[in-house]
C-alpha cells in the first residue's frame, strides 16, 4: 500500500495547539502550510482518500438534511401551493412569487407577536429560574464525601434528561392534572379539584418547572466537571490564609466556574428563541395559543396545520436569521468579556 | 490470584463511607450538613415520587385505584394485568415493537456513520479535514426550518416510511465532535505502529480505535438511542397511517387525550380493567428501558462529554 508510507504530518500532529481544529494562525498555521506544501494534492488526496471515504455517509446526509433545506426557505418569498404536484419541489417551481408579501403579513399579525412575546417571556423565565440550579445541585454533589451517595444521587439526577418530553408531560398531568395527585389531594380534604395542565395563566410557569425536572440534573454534568478540575492546592493556600468555607467559594470555586458559565450562557442567549418546541408543542392544544404560541408552534400551526407554506417559511426564516445574529453576537459578547465563547476567533 | 507483594492486606473501605477531609478543612457543622441532606433528599424524591406513583398504579388492580380515588400511592398487591392486556397483541404491542425496531435499526446505523466520520476527520493533517469540519461545524449555529426541511423530506418521498424517521435525524453534529475528541487522544504512536504493520484506515478502526474507546462508544450509543426512542414529532409529521405509529405517539393518543387503547375499550368501560392502570402502564412501558440502561453508563457521561464537545 502505498499510502501507507506517507506519515501525516506528524509534526501536526504531535503540536497540542493544533489538537483544536478551529484554532489556527500564527506561527502554527505558518509551519502547516510549510509542511503541507511539501506534499502535492495528488500525493495527499491518495494517502487520505480512505479516511475521505469514511465521512462520505455523515457528509452526505448533512447536505441533504441541513444543508439543501435552506433553499427551501425560498418559499417564504412565494405563494406556495402544496396542491400543485405531490412533489414539494415541483410546487416550489410552480408557486408564483410575491416578494416580501409574507413578511408583511407577518409583521401585522398579532398572532405572531403574541408569540415573539411568549417566547421572550418563556427564555427570561427559564433563564432566571432554570440556569442557577444545576450550578447550585453541582455545589452540593461535590460537597458530598461519600461516593456511593454521591453516584447514587447523580443517578436519579441524570434519568429525567432521558425520558421523552411525552413522558415528562404524562407524569405531570399525574402530578398536576385534573385527575392528577394535587387535585385528589384537594379534593379529599374538601376543596375544589386544580388543573393547572390547562391553565393559561400559570402555563409559562408548567413549562419551566418541566423543564426543571427534566434537564437540571442533567446541566450538573458540565458544572461537576468543572469542580473537579479545581486544583486542590488552591483551596488549602486559601484555607491558610484564613478563608473560611464561603470564602472560598466565592474566591477560588466561582472563579473555576466561570468559563463554563459564561459558555453556557452564551449558548442559551445564543438559542433564546427556541425554547422548547416539542413540550410546548404537546401542550399546545390544551391550553390554548394565547399562552402557549411560541415561535416554533407558530411556524408548525401556519404551516403543517394551516398549509400556509410560504406565510409558515416566512416566520420561520425570520426565526433563524435573528438566531444566527443572536448566536454570533453573544458570541462576540463573550470574547469582549474574556470567555471563549462557543468557537474561537 | 497473583502474589501481592508491596500491598499490604488493607480492607478497602466502604464506597458508603466518606473519603476523609483534608485537615484543613473545618467541620461542617450540624445543621449545614442537615441541610444539605434534606435538599439533596428532596430532589431525588421529586424525581422519584412521581415515578413511584405511575409504577405502581400501573400494577393496581380496578378495586385498588377505585378505593384510592385515583392514583395510588401505596401498593396493595401486585397485578399485571394491565401489561398483559396490552402486550398481548394490538396497537400497544405494534407500537412497542416499532419502536424497538427503529431504535435498533436507527442506533446502528447512526452509530456507524458517526464513528467513521469521526474517525475520518480524527487525522490532523488529513485532506480537506479542515473543511469538512467547518461544514459540521456550521450546522450547528443555523437551522434550514421546520417547513423547508418537511417538502424535502415529503419531495424526497419518504411520507409513509420509517426512513422518514431515521434519515432526516440520523446525524448528531454534536456526538460526532465527541467521539472525534475522544479518537483524537488515542495516540498517534499507536495508530502509525499499526499502519507500518500494513493496517489500513478501517481496520485500525475497527481494531484499535474502537475497542480503545469503549466508554465513549457507551455514551453515545445511549444518546443515539434515547433519541430514537423518544423521538414522536417526525412520525406526527411524515405518517399518516395509524397503524405505523410508535410508542410515544400512543402514548399521547391514550395518556395525553386519554382514549381507549384499541380493542381494550370495552373492558374499561365494563370495569374489568383499570383505564388509569393501562395508562400507567404505557408510560411505564417508554420509561423502563431508558431507566435500566442509563445507569449502566453513567460512570462515563462525565468522560465522554468533555472529551471534544465543550472544546468545541
Amino acid at each position: 500500500m502505498s499510502h501507507s508510507t506517507v506519515p501525516r504530518s506528524r509534526a501536526e500532529a504531535h503540536h497540542p495547539a493544533d489538537r483544536t481544529p478551529v484554532a489556527s494562525g500564527g506561527a502554527t498555521g505558518a509551519r502547516q502550510k510549510a509542511i503541507k506544501g511539501r506534499l502535492s494534492l495528488r500525493l495527499r488526496f491518495r494517502r487520505d482518500r480512505v479516511l475521505l471515504l469514511m465521512t462520505l455517509p455523515a457528509i452526505l446526509l448533512l447536505l441533504l438534511f441541513n444543508y439543501l433545506p435552506i433553499l427551501g426557505n425560498i418559499v417564504a418569498f412565494q405563494d406556495y401551493d402544496p396542491y400543485v404536484s405531490d412533489n414539494g419541489i415541483v410546487s416550489m417551481l410552480h408557486s408564483p412569487w410575491v416578494g416580501l408579501e409574507n413578511f408583511q403579513r407577518i409583521f401585522e399579525d398579532s398572532a405572531f407577536w403574541n408569540a415573539v412575546q411568549n417566547t421572550l417571556v418563556l427564555f427570561s423565565l427559564q433563564l432566571v429560574l432554570f440556569f442557577p440550579i444545576p450550578i447550585a445541585l453541582a455545589l452540593l454533589i461535590n460537597s458530598v464525601v461519600r461516593p456511593r451517595v454521591r453516584a447514587l444521587s447523580q443517578a436519579i439526577m441524570y434519568l429525567p434528561h432521558f425520558f421523552s418530553w411525552v413522558l415528562v408531560i404524562a407524569v405531570f398531568q399525574q402530578l398536576l392534572g385534573g385527575a392528577g395527585v394535587l387535585s385528589q389531594l384537594l379534593r379529599r380534604h374538601g376543596y375544589d379539584g386544580l388543573d393547572i395542565m390547562t391553565d393559561p395563566s400559570t402555563f409559562k410557569f408548567l413549562v419551566t418547572a418541566e423543564s426543571i425536572w427534566k434537564d437540571a440534573g442533567w446541566g450538573i454534568i458540565v458544572f461537576l466537571a468543572a469542580l473537579a478540575s479545581v486544583s486542590p492546592d488552591l483551596y488549602e493556600a486559601a484555607a491558610m490564609d484564613g478563608a473560611g468555607r464561603w470564602r472560598r467559594m466565592w474566591h477560588v470555586t466561582l472563579p473555576a466556574l466561570r468559563p463554563v458559565i459564561a459558555l453556557l450562557l452564551v449558548l442559551r442567549v445564543g438559542d433564546a428563541l427556541t425554547v422548547g418546541f416539542e413540550q410546548i408543542l404537546l401542550q399546545r392544544d390544551a391550553v390554548g395559543p394565547g399562552a402557549a404560541e411560541v415561535l416554533d408552534t407558530f411556524v408548525w400551526w401556519n404551516g403543517v396545520r394551516n398549509q400556509d407554506f410560504g406565510y409558515a417559511a416566512a416566520a420561520g426564516l425570520i426565526k433563524g436569521v435573528v438566531s444566527l445574529g443572536l448566536v454570533l453576537a453573544a458570541n462576540k459578547i463573550a470574547h469582549l468579556m474574556g470567555e471563549q465563547g462557543v468557537y474561537r476567533k | 490470584m497473583t502474589a501481592v507483594v508491596d500491598k499490604p492486606p488493607v480492607r478497602k473501605p466502604s464506597a458508603w463511607a466518606a473519603v476523609p477531609r483534608p485537615v484543613w478543612e473545618e467541620e461542617p457543622s450540624r445543621a449545614g450538613l442537615a441541610g444539605k441532606g434534606l435538599v439533596l433528599t428532596l430532589a431525588c424524591l421529586g424525581i422519584l415520587f412521581p415515578l413511584w406513583i405511575v409504577v405502581v398504579t400501573s400494577v393496581s388492580s380496578r378495586k385498588t385505584i377505585d378505593e384510592a380515588g385515583g392514583l395510588v400511592m401505596v401498593p396493595k398487591g401486585i397485578t399485571l394485568v394491565a401489561y398483559r392486556e396490552l402486550l398481548s397483541g394490538g396497537q400497544v404491542t405494534r407500537a412497542a415493537i416499532i419502536s424497538v425496531l427503529v431504535t435498533l435499526v436507527g442506533t446502528l446505523f447512526s452509530m456507524a456513520v458517526s464513528v467513521l466520520c469521526a474517525y475520518g476527520l480524527s487525522r490532523i493533517g488529513s485532506l480537506g479535514h479542515r473543511w469538512l469540519l467547518m461544514l459540521l461545524l456550521a450546522t450547528m449555529f443555523f437551522s434550514a426550518g421546520l417547513i423547508p426541511t418537511y417538502l424535502l423530506v415529503q419531495s424526497l418521498g419518504l411520507t409513509d416510511s420509517y426512513l422518514a424517521l431515521i434519515l432526516p435525524s440520523a446525524v448528531s453534529v454534536f456526538n460526532i465532535l465527541v467521539l472525534r475528541g475522544f479518537f483524537m487522544g488515542i495516540s498517534q504512536e499507536l495508530i502509525d505502529s499499526a499502519r507500518i504493520d500494513g493496517a489500513g484506515d478501517f481496520r485500525i478502526l475497527w481494531q484499535i480505535v474502537m475497542p480503545l474507546s469503549r466508554a465513549v462508544l457507551a455514551v453515545i450509543t445511549l444518546f443515539y438511542a434515547v433519541g430514537y426512542w423518544s423521538a414522536w414529532f417526525n412520525a406526527s409529521l411524515y405518517l399518516n397511517d395509524q397503524n405505523m405509529m410508535p410508542l410515544q405517539n400512543v402514548m399521547i393518543q391514550l395518556v395525553q387525550k386519554q382514549e381507549a387503547p384499541v380493542g381494550l375499550g370495552q373492558a374499561i368501560k365494563t370495569g374489568q380493567l383499570s383505564g388509569l392502570a393501562v395508562q400507567m402502564a404505557v408510560m411505564v412501558m417508554a420509561l423502563l428501558p431508558v431507566a435500566v440502561l442509563s445507569p449502566f453508563v453513567q460512570r462515563h457521561f462525565k468522560k465522554g462529554m468533555l472529551t471534544g464537545a465543550i472544546k468545541g
